[in-house]
């Protein structure tokens, strides 16, 4: 049971890893981003860290992805298809 | 295309070392000494049910120390990078935005209390579930993001927080040194300072839940003046 | 089985993957904080024993026998310190990149090209 759930869980945080680093939309990537350390804090809840389970939701996939708004908000969007 | 073979490469070159790695690994079945030793003295000699918060606090209390001090110097940088007078854009660009919704303006206000005393909650009970300076710091900092993000006219009080954020980093220092005085020439940092009190209470593990509270609130006042300066006035 | 340690080095792989080939500097860091994601599950991974509960000794775990029932308390302790420095490391690039974007209107790494020897 636990094992379906890890290689389900696995397979998403990986799509959601290629697709933050291959959508031109800077923003989408980084919600994208930002779904990889929510999915990864839900593993470290199965893997009975709940301290860090609590860290990665509250600032890897909460402030990080903030960071990275007003960042994005200060430079550009989208990415340049000639790079 | 070269570059994209040559990173190819690389990566391939990485996982040729991954994998014996991953065959040749097996779970522990055993916890190490030094664990061993945490987790027997962690409840035993400094009161402390969560043992993650009792390594970070005190028996690893040096290195926290060095990584408050990182988040500083990282927060100084930003602060530096982002002074007025760095950036060559003189003119006062007139952005004229337009005012948030007053559901938005009195529901984040509703909820400002609220979110701010659950940061609280989270850094007080460091010591006896999931959570600590960290987590409650970052909760904190949310609090100032939501106002950000409601109010477009929303200033922080810069002397509030830096004074709030100076005094903690200083009397965490002045906490440490009180070991060295009280409990002798090896125990900077050492929480029985206080008594140690009554096993699982909040008033419990001497001075743990005094240190991630000053944690706590220099971790918020940081993160919240690095959102402040990342969004900055100049558009 | 040690599907989460594979999961680790894969995101690991995938984050330095990133970080070579993309040309756009945001791109770059979030290649960097895939990376950190991935080395946070192999530490995790290694600090984990089967059929224990967390380092927390509550009404579930007997405070004599605690040594054999909680997993490994070190790497999380030390994993926790590493997402909040990263945090700090990925603002401070951050920055540095919204002060580059002003001088010169690029994100492309391509465009600066004056430290390159």
């Amino acid at each position: 049971m636990t094992d379906v759930f890890i290689i389900v869980l696995g397979l998403v945080m990986i799509v959601f890893a290629i697709l933050a680093l291959y959508l031109k939309d800077l923003v989408a990537s980084v919600i994208a981003a930002g779904v990889l350390s929510l999915f990864a804090s839900i593993l470290y809840l199965i893997m009975q860290a709940p301290d860090v389970a609590m860290t990665e939701a509250a600032i890897g996939a909460g402030l990080l992805t903030m960071i990275f708004l007003l960042a994005i908000k200060k430079t550009k969007q989208i990415e340049d298809p000639n790079d | 295309m070269i570059k994209k073979i040559f990173s190819l490469i690389i990566i391939a070159g990485l996982l040729t070392v991954f994998i014996p790695i991953i065959l040749n690994f097996s779970f522990q079945t055993d916890l190490p000494d030094v664990a061993k030793s945490y987790v027997e003295k962690g409840s035993k000699d400094l009161g402390a049910m969560n043992i993650v918060t009792a390594i970070i606090v005190t028996f690893r209390g040096l290195d926290t120390l060095g990584e408050v001090a990182v988040l500083f110097i990282a927060a100084t940088g930003i602060a530096v990078l982002f002074r007025k007078n760095a950036i060559n854009d003189k003119r006062p660009k007139q952005i004229s935005k337009r005012d948030s919704s007053e559901i938005l303006l009195t529901g984040i206000r509703l909820l400002a209390p609220v979110i701010l005393i659950f940061g609280i909650y989270i850094f007080l009970n460091g010591h006896l579930s999931p959570g600590g300076g960290f987590q409650g710091g970052a909760v904190i900092a949310t609090v100032v993001l939501l106002l950000f993000l409601s109010d477009s006219s929303y200033k922080i009080n810069h002397k509030i927080f830096g004074f709030i954020e100076s005094f903690s980093g200083v009397s965490y220092v002045i906490i440490g040194f009180l070991g060295l005085v009280l409990m002798g020439a090896d125990n900077f940092l050492d929480n029985r300072i206080l008594p140690l009190g009554e096993f699982g209470t909040i008033l419990s593990a001497g001075a743990i839940p005094i240190i991630y509270t000053l944690v706590g609130l220099k971790v918020g006042t940081e993160l919240a003046s690095v959102l402040d300066n990342m969004k900055g006035d100049i558009e | 089985m040690n599907l989460i340690l594979i999961l680790g080095f894969m995101l690991l792989a995938i984050g330095f993957w990133g970080m070579l080939t993309q040309k756009n500097m945001i791109k770059i860091v979030i290649g960097l904080t895939i990376a950190e994601v991935g080395v946070q599950i192999i530490m995790i991974s290694i600090g984990y024993i089967k059929e224990r509960t967390a380092p927390i000794l509550d009404s579930a775990v007997p405070l004599a026998d605690a040594v054999n029932k909680v997993v490994d308390p070190i790497p999380q302790a030390l994993v926790l310190t590493a997402i909040v420095i990263g945090v700090a490391v990925n603002a401070l690039i951050l920055s540095f990149i919204i002060r580059l974007y002003k001088e010169k209107k690029s994100l492309s790494i391509d465009d600066y090209k004056e430290m390159k020897w």
